[in-house]
């Protein structure tokens, strides 16, 4: 399991952060609050982020756990061409955080997929397999 | 749910355009100007690319310029289009094939909803002229520690910036090779974080020789030249440190970065040994170069450069006749010349001609881009800084050493045996972020023979992962086939 990095009001002294709207040069428009499960605890954050933006506002830098080494993944690319942030969106697997807009009330689940064994998480299909290995749809 | 059989056949159109980035923009803007009928699709749900990628409309901001450079230029293609009957943006629409016509356009298809939803609808577009704009994605090479999290490409640090406000650390170095490294740093710094310096690995006499021979010629490209020198002031109030000839080489840390070894890089990008310093740092921000998203491309027929980008002849053609290609698809160069060559594949698209003014526009930037390569292209020396234990593909989590131990046991130099014994580049990702560099070690520990088939990596048979049951609704069913229709639910599709 991964430790849960200490919400906002105990702001880390590392690790990733909004910038504080007091201080932010850009200063965007406020927009309405809203809250994604997280493993069953409420995580706040703002409509417009992507769940990822939500996470990573909240101070976590990771969310997932490798299949081979179990080894703890978040954000990488930040543009939907890694995959290294996958997370479970409302029982659907396999969902970019970095790509995925948050809504209010999305149930977010961690997924981890210990090989071989058995999956946690939601219960969604994965992606259409697409490698050279298993012969895509077309070519 | 749409049904199969009675789904509609492909939209008819004059020109498509596939990516919103500059060159998208500009080309669909060049289009409606020649009086074409045009639809723009993007996978992501705002138009920009990754040049203009900008906060939702939800956090809107009068102050948004800050963070950007053209952002004026911006807003006006984004309005001109958005208010214009004769184009149609769909934004959320992520296209995954391009089935090749008979020495024509393809026709493509795309799935428009919630990113990495179950039930977006799907479309197919067959165009007269098919322009693609689809940009390119960050390289990172690898290095040990380089799958820790803390560890994020440049672009990923831009786009939590830009989209999000969002710093991805306190104490973050930047570091690879490029200009690129200077916005970075500046969205890092207007985002909060602290930035601990820059480290680029080409040294300064390749820097200065790449961008100061013949200086007289960058004199119109003085916008861009101008954007720079705007950052390298930047770093300066705000006392960033620039190291030229060096890169990080490692990171440490149990679950998370928590510091970073940097060393000095030799001309080919060797670290020179003895060098070694730590940096505490809680983020590192990584990019060596980009890589061009060719797969649309390739799966509409057309033929590619050594360096893997698409082909194009003066007027943006491709190979295949209808379908043009512009921006950093067609080779890496910096937003202004992927709009440039946007509006020339627009005009052409739509049967126009592009004037003097702009073709001298295109080639000032074409100057720039060659420039570029020269001081900061990717140097082989980089894996020697690769150990056996390093991941190198990210998503199977293949180290160096399984790939080397490999390519020695089953005595292959075929890049496709050698992906399917170690399972290197078949994860999720399917090989856009380790590709080129699984390419580059298997090359290096296979002597002069070689790869046999170079360059196979930016084949993927479908552009983006879709689910199962969303193909199935795109693709209408073979009728006259004896197989008995599967029994269990369609995945991708609610159960009953
Ligand atoms: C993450 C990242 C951040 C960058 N930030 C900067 C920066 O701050 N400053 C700078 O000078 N340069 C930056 N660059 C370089 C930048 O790529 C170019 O300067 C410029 O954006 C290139 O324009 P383009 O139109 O060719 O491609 P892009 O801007 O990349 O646009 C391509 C568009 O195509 C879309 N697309 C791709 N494939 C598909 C598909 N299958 N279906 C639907 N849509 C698709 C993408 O969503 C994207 O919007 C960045 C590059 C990356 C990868
Ligand atoms: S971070 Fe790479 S896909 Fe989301």
């Amino acid at each position: 399991m991964i430790p849960r990095r200490p919400g906002p009001q105990a702001p880390a002294a590392r690790g990733p952060a909004a910038v504080p709207a007091a201080t932010d040069p850009v200063r965007p428009r406020e927009s309405a609050p809203l809250t994604l499960l997280v493993d069953g605890a409420p995580v706040r954050g703002v409509q417009g982020q992507t769940v990822a933006g939500v996470l990573l506002a909240d101070g976590q830098l990771s969310w997932r756990r490798t299949s081979r080494h179990g080894k703890p993944r978040g954000v990488f690319c930040g543009i939907g061409a890694c995959f290294d942030c996958l997370v479970v969106v409302n029982g659907v697997r396999d969902v970019r955080a970095c790509q995925r807009r948050a809504q209010d009330g999305d149930v977010v689940e961690r997924q981890d997929d210990p090989r071989g064994g058995g999956t946690r998480g939601g219960t969604g299909p994965s992606p259409a397999a697409s490698d050279d290995g298993a012969g895509g749809a077309r070519g | 749910m749409a049904d199969p059989a009675t789904d509609p056949a492909p939209e008819r159109v004059d020109v498509l355009v596939v990516g919103a980035g500059p060159a998208g923009l500009g080309a669909a803007r060049a289009a409606r100007a020649a009086g074409a009928r045009v639809v723009l699709l993007d996978s992501s749900d705002q138009v920009g690319g990754q040049y203009w990628r900008h906060l939702p409309p939800e956090r809107t901001s009068a102050r948004e310029s800050t963070l950007h450079h053209g952002w004026e230029r911006f807003t006006a293609l984004r309005e001109a289009l958005s208010t214009d009957e004769g184009c149609r943006v769909v934004t959320g629409a992520q296209v995954w094939a391009a089935d090749r016509g008979d020495d024509g356009p393809p026709v493509v298809h795309a799935v428009v909803g919630p990113a990495d939803g179950t039930d977006r609808t799907t479309r197919a577009y067959a165009a007269t002229s098919v322009v693609l704009a689809t940009g390119a994605h960050e390289r990172t090479l690898p290095f040990p520690g380089w799958d820790l999290p803390g560890v994020f490409s440049g672009g990923a640090a831009q786009a939590l910036a830009k989209g999000e406000r969002v710093a991805v650390g306190r104490r973050v170095l930047v570091a690879g090779a490029g200009p690129f490294l200077l916005p970075v740093a500046a969205s890092l710094v207007r985002t909060g974080a602290g930035v601990a310096g820059i480290v680029e690995a080409s040294r300064w006499g390749r820097i200065t020789r790449g961008w100061g021979t013949r200086p007289w010629e960058l004199l119109p490209a003085r916008t861009k030249v101008g954007e720079l020198g705007g950052y390298l002031r930047d770093l300066a109030a705000h006392r960033i440190p620039y190291r030229a000839g060096a890169g990080v080489v490692a990171a440490h840390g149990r679950d998370r970065v928590e510091s970073v070894t940097v060393a000095d890089l030799d001309a080919d990008w060797r670290p020179v040994p003895g060098t070694e310093r730590r940096h505490d740092v809680d983020a590192v921000c990584v990019s060596h170069g980009f890589v061009p998203r060719v797969e649309l491309a390739l799966s509409s027929g057309c033929a590619t450069a050594d360096d893997g980008s698409v082909r194009v002849d003066d007027e943006q053609r491709t190979t295949v006749p209808g379908v043009f290609a512009a921006g950093e698809v067609t080779g890496i160069g910096g937003a202004d010349l992927s709009l440039a060559e946007g509006e020339v594949a627009g005009l052409v698209a739509a049967g126009a001609l592009p004037g003097p003014g702009l073709l001298r526009r295109r080639a000032t930037y074409r100057a720039f881009a060659a420039r570029l390569h020269a001081a900061h292209g990717i140097r082989p020396g980089w894996t020697q800084w690769v150990d056996d234990t390093t991941i190198v593909c990210r998503c199977e989590e293949v180290s160096a050493g399984e790939l080397r131990r490999s390519a020695e046991l089953t005595c292959s130099r075929g890049l496709r045996s050698l992906k399917l014994t170690t399972r290197a580049g078949l994860g999720i990702c399917q090989g856009r972020t380790c590709g080129r560099s699984v390419e580059d070690l298997l090359e290096r520990s296979l002597g002069p023979a070689g790869l046999l088939d170079r360059g196979r990596v930016s084949r993927r048979p479908l552009a983006a992962p879709v689910r199962m049951g969303e193909i199935a609704r795109a693709v209408p069913p073979l009728v006259h086939l004896a197989t008995p229709a599967p029994s269990g639910p369609v995945p991708g599709e609610e159960s009953p």
